[in-house]
């Protein structure tokens, strides 16, 4: 995390680079070996759920401000494109990036009343703005088809359909990885010290110059977009939504991923995302006791590793991930 | 000609009247303490010159340039810092970092160039890192401790982080609230001589401090405040020798 230096990289940079790339390796690779669909499919939700986790973790993580809403964004995105494309048969590509436009200007306009409140009253606000955009989905049956969800279509892309399991891995794992690095980027950037002081102390922040309020808005505005962009993505490529996408229980899972992966940590959300994810599946064989299980695994992993699972990797002198 | 004018500055929390028609003025280049006992009203004239309080009468100027009530960003703009009697730091951020959130409005501070790392920004970071690194020298924090979590340090060195952190922005005004606060003997005399060496570069310094030690060592000129009202202005000697002040710090002599 240390501004680097001229004359020799930091370890942990290094480190960094090469995991990246490692990862990016995989990613080209592993559907080749992994032939089964299912684990595709698996890691596919991974990619999705840690692309909404990323930006969340940007908010709370590291500007300290809670979101109990994120989900209305999530699903937002995803009805965004599914009545832009089914509906009215727009070009899913451009409804894609428009949506996601939309969702980035909706978070700026909530973010500003929003979020000159703090703490608890943070919390019932954004929880409060989930649930409206939860029961606009299910009551506006004539455009959402209500609870019983939509139909939507496929991704294509200048002609070219992302299609199969294979592909839509490859796609949601490089705009991860990508939006990683940038991420990375920002939160040792001067902008992204300034988030990080405004989360441990605001007014010091404020008497440094950084206008904390614009700042606070930028990034709820950018978590609100990457939480659509996870929304759109899971619509084309599951091609059926219902507005349970929205609902409170969607926004305490991507918290939980933070959390649990390590809030105010580049990788804590992805390592989050694979346990939030992949434990309920794996936990499947228990036959309703995988609930039980699932919450005494989170509940041990904020006991042993209060920052959750990205404070494990750190390194002695107290860098995280 | 003075930098800093304070004029009649009153202001009221519901029926406490916590300052009433307090006047200073402060000359470019001198160190300015402001002292009295607890619950004088220290700390809010302080929170009302950076900004953090709006007064409820008065007017407060920087170099003739009206800043009353202005947003502590502004005022940082118009270069005024200040440090915290209870540390303001991001003890999850290093060391050298933290210093560097003081140079923000010296860094192209973007989302999109910090996300994209622009080549510019890169520039701009490695000059103000340097930058950075010689202040922290200057306010005495070894090399081994820059990259080291600002949470880790001890308490002193934290206490000059947070000066290394304000002389950051480049401020023609300095205020420092209680800087000596919970510091050892030695570490008060390196703080004295600290203040000294801030104010021999032109920096202003405007001191909030209970150690009067420190505060007669340093100052040029002391304003003291009891329950809200200025008692008496001027140099330490002429302070220490006052009556009213004696008055106020020790009690009255019985007339008898």
């Amino acid at each position: 995390m240390e501004p680097s230096k001229p004359t020799r990289k930091a370890p942990l940079d290094w480190y960094w680079t090469m995991g990246w790339l490692v990862a990016l390796l995989a990613v080209c690779v592993l559907p080749l070996l992994v032939t089964n669909p299912y684990y595709l499919d698996v890691l596919i939700r991974i990619a999705f759920n840690g692309l909404a986790a990323v930006g969340l973790n940007l908010l709370l993580g590291y500007a300290g401000q809670i979101s109990l809403g994120h989900a209305g964004f999530v699903g937002l995105g995803a009805y965004g494109v599914g009545i832009a494309t089914a509906t009215y048969g727009c070009d899913p590509f451009l409804a894609l990036i428009v949506t996601v436009i939309i969702c980035f200007c909706l978070g700026w306009l909530v973010a500003k009343p929003v979020l000159r409140l703090k703490g608890h009253y943070l919390a019932m606000a954004t929880l409060g703005l989930g649930l409206v955009v939860s029961i606009m989905l299910n009551a506006e049956e004539a455009w959402t088809g209500g609870p019983d969800g939509m139909v939507t279509s496929e991704l294509s892309v200048f002609g070219f359909a992302a299609r199969g399991e294979t592909a839509w891995f490859r796609i949601s794992w490089i705009l991860l990885l990508f939006v990683l690095v940038l991420t990375r980027n920002l939160i040792r950037s001067p902008a992204g010290r300034a988030l990080r002081m405004i989360e441990k102390a605001e007014v010091a922040a404020q008497v440094s110059g950084i206008d904390t309020m614009t700042a606070k808005v930028r990034v709820f505005a950018i978590s609100a977009a990457l939480a659509g962009l996870s929304g759109c993505l899971s619509a084309y490529y599951s091609g059926f939504i219902t507005p349970n996408m929205a609902n409170i229980f969607h926004s305490v899972e991507l918290i939980t991923i933070v959390v649990i992966g390590g809030a105010g940590s580049v990788m804590g959300p992805v390592l989050g995302a694979i346990v939030v994810t992949v434990l309920p599946q794996a936990l499947a064989d228990l036959e309703g006791y995988e609930v039980m299980v699932f919450g005494a695994m989170l509940i041990a992993v904020l006991l042993f590793a209060p920052h959750g699972i990205a404070s494990l990797f750190s390194s002695r002198r107290g860098k995280r991930l | 000609m003075s930098f800093l004018t304070v004029e009649n500055v009153g202001i009221r929390f519901g029926g406490l009247v916590a300052l009433a028609d307090v006047s200073l003025d402060v000359t470019q280049g001198e160190v300015y303490s402001i002292i009295g006992p607890n619950g004088a009203g220290k700390t809010t004239l302080f929170n009302i010159i950076s900004g953090l309080y709006r007064p409820t009468s008065g007017h407060v100027r920087l170099d003739g340039e009206q800043i009353t009530g202005l947003a502590p960003v502004k005022l940082a703009k118009a270069g005024l810092r200040r440090t915290f009697q209870n540390l303001q730091l991001c003890p999850s951020m290093t060391v050298i970092e933290n210093v560097m959130v003081g140079a923000h409005l010296s860094l192209p501070h973007g989302f999109v160039q910090g996300a994209l790392r622009f080549a510019s920004l890169r520039r701009a970071e490695q000059s103000t890192c340097h930058r950075c690194e010689e202040l922290l020298d200057f306010v005495g924090i070894t090399r081994v401790d820059h990259s080291r979590l600002a949470g880790q340090l001890p308490y002193g060195a934290m206490r000059r982080l947070e000066i290394a952190r304000a002389l950051a922005g480049n401020p023609r005004l300095l205020l420092l609230d209680e800087p000596a606060a919970g510091l050892n003997n030695s570490e008060t005399v390196e703080m004295a001589e600290l203040i000294r060496k801030i104010a021999r570069s032109a920096t202003t310094i405007v001191l909030v401090e209970h150690d009067m030690g420190l505060v007669m060592k340093v100052s040029d000129r002391i304003m003291v405040l009891n329950y809200g009202r200025t008692l008496a202005i001027g140099t330490p000697t002429e302070i220490q020798n006052e009556p009213h002040v004696i008055a106020a710090y020790l009690g009255e002599e019985d007339p008898q």
